[in-house]
């Protein structure tokens, strides 16, 4: 059992108060539970609602049955026309429409993991590599190296700036991969931060664009946490910065990977896009999508829901809220104990400061410290050393656990 | 056996380069996983070693190089500028937050330039470049064509009718009458008032969740009468055949390695099996004289050839039912592809996609049958399946690999997370495949529907003077039309297509996009067809072979 009192394959049941819906969900530890079992007590009750109220969506009417004899054979890889319509409106009210975004340059894939894999695919040749500012998600050392045979270079960020990404540790960066011969085709930043909750501001991000064009290297902006930053600052897109500047920035070099797994809480569904600026990359990640299409009666669904704008607009609102009542909850409860975090803004995790708690600031103490938290406190966290940050003593916990 | 020699009781001599590793219940020789993945399906250090190693040089590096370089701080350059002409920050401001290239001012399009960089189009990757460089095939244009002008009976019945594509819309409706009493609660859980909430939110196992997995290979028993118990937990469901056969051909084989696969074959099998893994696909001919049957003399002679260019043959590909000719594989072809197989030290992948989609009187043999006796080469053969055709539902992206390698299975389990299904359709599924009685019902109907369609379709060839090779599953037939091709050769048959495709109006797909070595060879589907639509095609057709008549 885990912190949360749960026994592997435990039923667990919830009412909720204001409607009298209950629902079960069958309880796995190897899934990232607490994060899952949150995402879906904070967003499902909505979602479930709407379901219910439109059952034609998911095909299960006699007239959405209708629907499902051109759903089912449909198979096309350019994906639902109102599928990508309403994924390219709902990625502008998530950006407070600072940004439109066009349904034909939205490529679907199987989850954000194949949306990775699949941008790697068209943009580098195996022994290339990418610039990736670290601390960063663990799996990118999975989904861009596995198959595509791609490098990740980190990039020094340090907690003494709060992590901030600067042009001199780039430069350093990509020096360091000339002199070793290896060809950076491009900067993958995930915007907002994970692990960090932060978001990178609109002077660096317009840092990073120049950057980037200069070495005439791409710039891939992971954006799947955009619709979950709770409180100021406000989050800028690298859409909102190829809007404003037309003129010094090739859009051939810019790229977004977005999916609803966070923001929505369906991670099961999977689906991720690739929207790239850059038309030769959406034709080829087009074909590509082959490999990861999203299922048909999925896309119908969430066509369906998206363009609810209603439902939108409330789901968006409420989520915010209850992530910021969260975060602010979690945080106090951190500092009442004198365990400070990154000041953060965004995500559905906070990076706590246990440096004070380490026999010696390495990254074995870390990993002591680690099995103490796991083992005796009951506490489900992350090691900054599996984000690969260069400073030990950090530690990503999600909100959920209380 | 055909004539080469071989006998099963011979003992198989390994490849020299080949590295013995142990898998399961392999005996005699054992199977050989690529070498990263294999790191992968252990759980080794793989991943970790391989990232913290030189993440932890770059560190090293980058601060040496930091300390030591001498950077002029310009604290006047503007951290961005607007393009608005907006005043800059304060540099106070800026330099707390980054440090800017000294003194490139903010206009300068052009990159910098560097001996790598040195300006000029975005460079993309070797595998995009392929891509956008060749052009559309025939198989692309003629789809595209349909899309453009489908045939509607009212509303467009000058429109090109679609032969060109494998799809099956013969039972649909069969499909449709089930989703409207069933669906709701498939989706929406028992009761009104309960949800249960795996249906949307679970995406862990990637390979799928046991109760789909139990309900496919279910169907797969149903679909082979019965002749194989496939077990669920040797099963890893993909998001369609298309990645299972990619993520096979990455377990399988290194880039520059290759495939054996006889032709013609499946269009896309270049894309799947070719385009991210650089893995080659060597021909291997079948001939209308063995009514394109596979070869065992062909597969020794192309496996030869590629030994001499230095190539490394790692498995065959065959795919039963056959696309485009639409051919079962007999036991005797079965036990020599699998002696074969045993003496070269390879793998067989089965693509058996049409295995319900069988009609007449020919009996179906999946591979599953024969290695569920033979124990020796329980490691060789992998099968690849899926729901897209033989349940009619394409859209919905479920594909399966089956094996009973467990190193195999453990490699591609990994890579399923590139690929899985949707959560909302695996629940679908599972109470879809569950409905025994509805499976049942459905198969049978569908097999005699597809039966009927593919007599008729082929009569009214006859009549035309076009006959077709005999076939027994898949939804096409192949057809013999060299008697209307202007000349012997790929050019010849590319004009007729083109006839076919804007005179007749019919996108029909020609033999050389599936790499025929005979030209003049031609697949028709007919199950996106009515049988009242079978005369309309046919006098097109028609129209077309009447002026064709040509070679004698």
């Amino acid at each position: 059992p885990d912190q949360m009192g749960l026994a592997e394959n435990q039923v667990i049941t919830y009412r909720n108060p204001i409607h009298t819906y209950t629902y079960t969900y069958t309880f796995n530890s190897k899934v990232d539970s607490h994060l899952l079992i949150w995402l879906m007590q904070l967003c499902f009750n909505l979602i479930h609602e709407w379901l219910l109220k439109n059952p034609e969506a998911s095909i299960c009417t006699a007239q959405g049955a209708a629907e499902f004899r051109d759903i089912a054979i449909f198979q096309d890889y350019h994906g639902l026309a109102e599928f990508r319509e309403a994924v390219a409106k709902f990625m502008g009210k998530v950006r407070r429409n600072r940004a439109s975004f066009d349904p034909d340059r939205i490529v679907m894939s199987g989850g954000a993991t194949g949306a990775h894999e699949m941008i790697a695919f068209c943009l580098a040749d195996p022994g290339d590599a990418f610039l990736v500012p670290p601390p960063y998600y663990p799996g990118f050392d999975r989904d861009l190296r596995w198959r595509t045979g791609v490098k990740l270079i980190p990039v020094v960020c340090e907690s003494s700036n709060d992590y901030q990404i600067t042009i001199e540790a780039l430069e350093a960066a990509y020096e360091t991969a000339q002199e070793a011969d290896i060809k950076v085709k491009g900067l993958l930043i995930t915007n907002p931060s994970n692990p960090l909750g932060t978001i990178i501001t609109k002077d660096t991000l317009g840092a990073l664009v120049t950057f980037t064009n200069h070495k005439n290297i791409h710039l891939v902006c992971d954006e799947i946490y955009a619709a979950t930053v709770f409180s100021q600052p406000e989050f800028t897109s690298i859409a909102e910065i190829i809007e404003e500047d037309k003129i010094c920035c090739n859009r051939d070099l810019i790229h977004i990977i977005y999916s609803l797994s966070k923001d929505m809480g369906f991670p099961g569904f999977r689906v991720a896009i690739v929207y790239s600026y850059n038309d030769a990359v959406v034709s080829c990640a087009r074909k590509m999508s082959s490999f990861g299409l999203v299922s048909s009666q999925t896309q119908y669904l969430i066509a369906s829901m998206l363009a609810d704008d209603e439902f939108v607009d409330k789901f968006i609102v409420e989520s915010r809220k209850r992530l910021a009542m969260r975060h602010s909850f979690f945080t106090q409860r951190l500092a009442q104990v004198g365990i400070n975090c990154l000041k953060s803004n965004a995500g559905l995790f906070v990076w706590m400061d246990l440096r004070r708690l380490l026999k010696e600031q390495t990254f074995e103490a870390e990993m002591v410290l680690w099995r103490v938290i796991i083992n005796e406190m009951k506490l489900n966290v992350s090691p900054g050393s599996s984000f690969h940050c260069s400073e030990p003593g950090w530690f990503r916990v999600c909100f959920a656990a209380e | 056996m055909t004539g080469t020699g071989f006998s099963r009781l011979r003992s198989p001599e390994p490849d020299p380069d080949t590295k013995q590793t142990t898998s399961g219940a392999g005996g005699g020789t054992a199977m050989r996983v690529i070498v990263p993945l294999q790191g992968v399906a252990q759980g080794r250090g793989g991943l970790v070693l391989g990232s913290v190693i030189p993440c932890a040089l770059f560190y090293f590096l980058q601060f040496y190089l930091k300390r030591h370089r001498n950077e002029p701080k310009d604290p006047n350059s503007p951290a961005s500028e607007k393009a608005t002409g907006s005043p800059t920050q304060s540099p106070s401001q800026s330099a707390g937050q980054l440090t800017e290239l000294p003194g490139l001012p903010r206009s300068l399009s052009r990159p910098l330039l560097s001996p790598r960089t040195a300006g000029g189009p975005v460079s993309l990757s070797g595998r995009a470049n392929s891509i956008l460089k060749c052009s559309d095939s025939p198989y692309d244009i003629g789809l595209i064509r349909v899309e453009e002008d489908p045939y509607d009976e009212l509303g467009n019945p000058d429109g090109v009718i679609q032969l060109g594509l494998a799809e099956n819309k013969l039972s649909l409706d069969l499909v449709k009458d089930w989703l409207a009493e069933n669906a709701r609660e498939a989706i929406l859980g028992g009761g009104r008032r309960e949800l249960n909430v795996n249906a949307i939110a679970t995406y862990r196992p990637f390979d799928g969740l046991m109760d789909l997995k139990v309900a496919v290979a279910g169907f797969m028993s149903q679909v082979m009468e019965k002749a194989v118990s496939f077990k669920p937990s040797q099963l890893v469901l993909t998001a369609g055949a298309t990645p299972a056969i990619e993520m096979l051909s990455f377990c399988l084989a290194d880039a520059g390695n290759a495939f054996l696969v006889p032709t013609p074959y499946y269009p896309n099998f270049d894309r799947d099996v070719k385009w991210r893994t650089g893995i080659e696909i060597i021909h291997v001919p079948c001939r209308s004289a063995d009514n394109f049957n596979i070869s065992i003399t062909a597969l020794d002679r192309a496996f030869s050839q590629a030994k001499k260019r230095g190539l490394k043959v790692r498995g065959i590909i065959t795919s039963n039912p056959s696309n485009p000719v639409g051919n079962l594989m007999n036991r005797e072809t079965i036990y020599s592809l699998l002696d074969f197989a045993r003496e070269k030290n390879i793998h067989i992948i089965s693509n058996e996609i049409f295995a319900g989609s069988t009609h007449g009187n020919e009996e179906f043999v999946s591979m599953a049958e024969i290695i569920e006796s033979e124990d020796i080469d329980r490691d060789r053969v992998h099968i690849v399946y899926g729901l897209s055709n033989d349940l009619s539902s394409p859209g919905f992206r479920v594909g399966a690999i089956y094996s009973l390698n467990e190193n195999v299975l453990a490699a591609a389990r990994k890579l399923t997370r590139f690929s899985s299904i949707s959560a909302p359709t695996q629940q679908l599924l599972i109470s879809m495949l569950s409905d025994t009685e509805f499976v049942k019902r459905f198969i049978e109907i569908n097999r005699e529907r597809l039966g009927r369609m593919y007599v008729r379709f082929v009569a009214g060839l006859q009549e035309l003077g076009i006959e077709c090779t005999k076939s027994n599953g898949g939804f096409y037939c192949w057809a013999d039309m060299r008697g209307f091709i202007p000349s012997y050769s790929e050019k010849g048959e590319l004009e007729l297509w083109n006839k076919l495709l804007n005179a007749a109006k019919v996108n029909v797909t020609p033999g050389s996009c599936c790499h025929c070595i005979e030209p003049g060879w031609f697949r028709f589907c007919f199950t996106t067809l009515k049988e009242k639509d079978i005369p309309v095609v046919i006098e097109r057709i028609r129209t077309v072979v009447e002026t064709c008549k040509s070679l004698g």
